[in-house]
């Protein structure tokens, strides 16, 4: 399994390194660097030299990088590196050359703790953070404690602690809805998706078992004959390992022990009937070899109680664009010669409402006529209270023996970020 | 102060007298400076003594950079770390559990021979521990300790009591448990001096297997990727028993983590083997699906590690996946290989219906900025024609108007896929042939040179100015590549066996210029072929240069069916990223002559002999292996009966063929018909061949003609036969 795990930063020093089993050196981690870093050719996130493969994710100019020197399961190898970064994420925020650098003594601490000679050992976040912490406050080494957090980190419902206990309890359900859009110039769907998470967050007391329920359309139509047209069709649902798969499995029944605070409940997809909250019409035309025009009417899609705020459009410019004469009704819009794109943002559009653009790029003639590959249109954008999917919360139980009641919260969330796209 | 004389001043020096300052802050803070500088690749090793000191602390952190130090330096230092030990036995009966289980862990890193025998006392104890955390440690150091020394984990009966833990109340321990089993069941078996008779070190036995289906539903993530890996080892004939097998595993399709999710399909397909009902089969590919194509809103390398497997995956079930090309369209910031992975499955999931959608969104990505993806993109527009004869036309179309863009080097992909086109569907679009020609000057790159010439000999008869075109290659003949002046060779004879009365001058001069002024004997010898044919028997040489040719067709695996049985049982792993076996790429990268051997077995004939010897080839350049995009097509050119790729390499153009630098099956193709666009009958050639080319005595290697020219034509590699024949000649 993984033999070594490094952390180099963009110049191939390295900032981090862990040996796990001794079938490596330490000096593998020049290789990488000669190998990979130094080498701008490389366009494949796994290298094999000989019998050792490096696994690489990079984030931040940073390189995560896994070595193994047998025929590893490549799946848990990146899910592995992705998990350390959310794991150091949620230590001290941000992942970076200067955060590694500053928390280097419990970046080893913790991947002492989360890998045992090449194989994942527990990486809950909630679980590592009751002995692993960050503060220099002495730790309570009581026996007792340790014990307890042991049992945690091991038992069967290693995300939980037994004795959790709030005044008032509450649980808060985010359910977050990530739209993926590619529309070709015709202004036909070519793919259009949903990503949903549904985030919570449990301040409940106990061993609360929870039952959740959506508007599933296999489990509506099961239960009611009379058909409740506004049903989702989830293609696919992912759970976090608390949630029983058995029961999911026998009766698409949601029911779990949630760890204590914010966690990750389930992730879905939906492909059908996805409600595309904004409408882009693109209308650019290269006039000449000097000239680029264009005009975009961005329209809201959805009720005109509910709004849509922070809108970015980036509309791409050919490479040799001089300059941008843009008009707008609303927002502001702005040529960024770096990245070739006029960036327009809206900074809140109402139901139902409507805007244009309109611009003239100037271009300076170049001596070899290079066709423009036109990259489409990228949207961001987030509407609350509305979902792409049409996906509803139907209820969330809440079971303890002490039979408390509890308030429950939920939110709905709809955004893109970088996958909505338009050709035009 | 330290006792050796180590130096007065500098770094060193200073950490070591702050490692034996009276403050304990000062004393952490001169630990934490030490393991910074051992991160950088400094050498603190001389520190050892000072460190050491430390080491005997209440603060838990303390003790773990402590221990980290020592994990580095044991090794260096053998005579010094006995000085730990008592520490470390101390510790391991903490009352704090996490104390223990971190010096039962650190101890196993240790690697020193002489803190060995120290490890086994409490590693005893710890296996017993009452603290699950404390067993799931003690179990890992279980297979640590068999690293180092066999015999001492034989002696204690570890093993046994591994064997034991399987049982384990906590589902932790037996996942961790399973985990190291297996480790020391790899570690025995690819030893060298394994012997397959021995009893096997972990067997799952029924009895297990209930235990290991029990613990799934209960372990943390990893654990049950462990698990899943030991189910899949499960060997049974019982088909009930391997029903209720995927039903169990089958709810872990759900599970969030994506390396999960892989290991559960790698189970379900090893045992649905052995599931011969039709309806349930279905029911399990049908389960699967969903989850493969949610993995693909993962981060892009677990994506493509997802892709790699759906990729291997529809191989075997093409009924996966079946309405799903859509998920499979590149996102414009897709990385390329991502990108290129999901162009393949593409094309492999396209079929009547979808094929609109599916060439739109071609002709889409090769108007993009990245030369090999726009590549990659028109060939799979080729693909679509061969693969679906009802698109044909509309792929045609497409080509046209990307070949109307006049962009250099997508004007060039498009003529070597015409080639293809015209290989599958002869004679049907001719009409197009004046505007490939009229692009003739763009062309700068071999394969579309060959590829335009080989158009232009094959329907020389159609084309009225196909002499003046080809003269202009005759007159460059010399500058040209290899694989242009064979192409351009066989074109002139095409031409000429079909319109003497032109190309009289131009046969007789390219013959001349070819054996007279050419360095490499491939050429040569084929120019000499050609010419005793047309002096001596120009029927034959009609026979042999003019023969039909097989339409070609799209190979539906790219590993034999053997390969792609054993690469299914490693869904997710390495072995599947590469589509290649294990041993290719672990333990020196070499296939020792009994695996070549039981490879023959698997197969029933000598083709997998011979892809072994050609996993050898690969095996040896996996050495050196960069880039792994050149996964090599070893089963390509089965479907065909092009038996070129199956040659023994001996040639230098051979060689190249058997190295096989593409990942697409086309490439293969072309560069096959790049040597052999001439297919001649097998039995005309040998013949003829033995009395003119070696009768006369030809100063060059004796393989190399016959190679690429018998494989092609023969239909079934029988590469091995001709040679021996041609040999006995002599």
């Amino acid at each position: 399994m993984i033999s070594a795990f490094f952390i180099f930063n963009q110049k191939g020093e390295v900032l981090i390194s862990r040996l796990y089993r001794p079938d490596v050196k330490r000096s593998i981690a020049d290789v990488f660097r000669i190998q990979v870093i130094s080498n701008s050719d490389v366009r494949s996130p796994i290298i094999t030299l000989g019998s050792t493969s490096f696994f690489h994710v990079r984030i931040n100019n940073l390189y995560i990088v896994a070595v193994t020197k047998c025929n590893a399961n490549a799946a848990l190898v990146f899910e592995y590196c992705y998990r350390f970064i959310a794991i150091a994420k949620s230590y001290f925020g941000k992942v970076d050359e200067e955060s590694v650098k500053n928390n280097f003594v419990l970046i080893y601490e913790l991947t002492d703790e989360i890998i045992d000679f090449g194989y994942p050992q527990n990486s809950e976040i909630d679980t590592l953070k009751t002995y692993i912490t960050v503060t220099d406050v002495v730790r309570s080494e009581a026996p007792e404690e340790s014990s307890k957090i042991t049992t945690q980190a091991t038992g069967v419902t290693s995300w939980r602690r037994q004795d959790v206990k709030y005044k008032k309890n509450e649980a808060f359900v985010d359910v977050v809805e990530t739209v993926n859009l590619s529309m070709s110039a015709k202004g036909t769907v070519l793919r259009a998706d949903v990503d949903g998470h549904i985030l919570m967050r449990a301040y409940l007391s106990g061993t609360p078992e929870c039952k959740f329920g959506l508007n599933d359309k296999l489990v509506i139509d099961k239960n009611d004959m009379t058909g409740a047209s506004d049903a989702v069709e989830l293609d696919d649902c992912r759970f976090h390992q608390c949630v029983k798969l058995n029961e999911f499995d026998a009766s698409r029944t949601i029911s779990f022990v949630p760890p204590d605070g914010e966690f990750e409940l389930m992730k879905y997809r939906s492909t059908s009937n996805v409600k595309l909250p904004l409408r882009i019409i693109a209308t650019v035309n290269e006039i000449g070899t000097t000239r680029v025009s264009y005009d975009i009417v961005i329209k809201a899609n959805f009720s005109n109680k509910l709004s849509a705020t922070n809108i970015i459009l980036r509309i791409p410019t050919p490479l040799n664009t001089t300059s941008v004469d843009c008009k707008v009704a609303a927002g502001k819009a702005k040529y960024v010669p770096g990245e070739n794109v006029v960036v327009w943002k809206l900074p809140r559009l109402q139901g139902g409402q409507e805007h244009t653009f309109s611009g003239l790029a100037s271009l300076t003639s170049t001596t070899v006529r290079q066709v423009w590959t036109r990259p489409p249109i990228d949207v961001d954008f987030q509407v609350l209270m509305f979902t792409a999917s049409g996906l509803i919360v139907r209820f969330l139980k809440v079971f303890e023996k002490s039979n408390y009641s509890s308030i429950k919260w939920v939110r709905y969330l709809t955004k893109a970020s970088g996958s909505y796209q338009i050709r035009y | 102060m330290s006792f050796r004389a180590g130096p007065r001043k500098g770094e060193n020096f200073e950490l070591s007298q702050d490692l034996n300052s009276e403050y304990r802050d000062k004393r952490k803070d001169a630990i934490k400076r030490v393991i910074a500088s051992m991160t950088v690749g400094k050498d603190v090793s001389g520190l050892f003594p000072d460190v050491l000191k430390n080491m005997q602390t209440d603060d838990l952190e303390q003790k773990k950079l402590v221990y980290l130090y020592l994990m580095n330096y044991a090794k260096t230092q053998p005579e010094l770390v006995i000085l730990a030990v008592n520490t470390f036995v101390k510790d391991s009966d903490d009352p704090n559990p996490l104390v223990r289980a971190l010096s039962i862990r650190t101890m196993g890193m240790l690697r020193a021979e002489k803190i060995i025998d120290y490890l086994c006392d409490p590693l005893q104890k710890c296996l017993r521990d009452e603290n699950p955390y404390v067993r799931k440690t003690a179990a890992l150091c279980v297979a640590k300790l068999y690293d180092l020394k066999p015999e001492l984990v034989i002696e204690n009966g570890f093993l046994e009591q591994l064997q034991e833990m399987i049982a384990d109340s906590n589902p932790m321990v037996v996942a961790n448990t399973v985990a190291a089993l297996s480790d020391i069941h790899t570690a025995v078996t690819s030893n060298p001096g394994y012997n397959p008779e021995d009893p096997a070190i972990f067997v799952v036995t029924t009895n297990i297997l209930n235990k290991l289906l029990i613990a799934l539903n209960e372990c943390s993530e990893w654990g049950r990727v462990a698990i899943l890996a030991a189910l899949a080892r499960y060997k049974t004939d019982d088909e009930k028993e391997r029903e209720h097998i995927c039903e169990r595993v089958v709810p872990q399709f759900q599970h969030v983590n994506g390396s999960v999710v892989l290991a559960a399909v790698k189970v379900v397909m090893i045992h649905m083997r052995g599931v011969h009902r039709e309806d349930l089969q279905k029911q399990f590919i049908r389960k699967m699906a969903p989850p493969l194509v949610t993995l693909l809103s993962s981060p892009p390398e677990v994506q493509w590690v997802a892709l790699r497997n759906v990729n291997l995956l529809l191989q075997k079930r093409s009924d996966l996946l079946q309405n799903e090309m859509r998920v499979f369209f590149c996102k414009y910031n897709d990385p390329l290989y991502v990108k290129i992975e999901k162009l393949d499955i593409m094309v492999r999931l396209a079929h009547e219906n979808n094929v609109d959608a599916l060439l739109s969104e071609l002709k889409e990505y090769a108007s993009e900025v990245d030369v090999d993806f726009v590549r990659k993109s028109i060939k799979a527009i080729g693909q679509a024609a061969i693969k679906i004869d009802s698109a044909a036309e509309r792929c045609v179309n497409v080509l046209l108007d990307l070949i109307a863009t006049r962009v250099s080097y997508v004007v060039q992909e498009a003529m070597v896929v015409m080639k293809d086109i015209f290989r599958r569907y002869p004679a049907t679009y001719e009409g197009i042939i004046p505007t490939l020609c009229a692009n003739l000057d763009e062309l700068d790159e071999p394969e579309a040179k060959a590829a335009l010439i080989w158009i232009i000999g094959e329907y020389a008869s159609r084309i009225d100015n196909a002499d003046e075109l080809l003269s202009m290659f005759v007159d460059t003949f010399t500058e040209e590549s290899y694989p242009v002046q064979l192409q351009t060779l066989t074109a002139v004879v095409k031409l000429f066996l079909k319109k003497p009365d032109v190309s009289q001058a131009l046969v007789q001069r390219i013959l001349n210029t070819a054996t007279k002024d050419c360095d490499s004997p491939d050429v040569r010898d084929r120019a000499y072929i050609y010419w005793r044919l047309l002096s001596s028997d120009p029927a034959a040489a009609k026979a042999v240069v003019l023969a039909h040719r097989p339409p070609i067709s799209l190979a539906r695996t790219t590993v034999s069916p053997a390969l792609l049985e054993e690469l299914l049982g490693e869904v997710g792993s390495l072995a599947s990223m590469y589509h290649k076996p294990e041993e290719t790429f672990i333990g020196r990268g070499r296939v020792g002559a009994d695996s070549v051997q039981r490879k023959g077995l698997d197969a029933d004939d000598k083709l997998a002999t011979q892809r072994a010897l050609q996993t050898v080839a690969h095996g040896q350049q996996s050495e050196n292996l960069l880039d792994f995009d050149d996964v090599p097509d070893a089963g390509v050119s089965q479907p065909f009966g092009l038996a070129a790729t199956t040659a023994i390499p001996q040639t230098p153009a051979a060689a190249s063929l058997i190295a096989g630098t593409s990942t697409n099956p086309l490439d293969d193709l072309v560069s096959i018909f790049g040597n052999t666009g001439n297919a001649m009958a097998p039995t005309q050639s040998q013949n003829s061949l033995g009395g003119l080319a070696f009768g006369n005595g030809v100063g060059s290697p004796v393989s190399a003609v016959p190679q690429s020219g018998f494989g092609s034509g023969v239909g079934s590699p029988v590469s091995q036969k001709p040679q021996d024949d041609l040999l006995g000649l002599f």
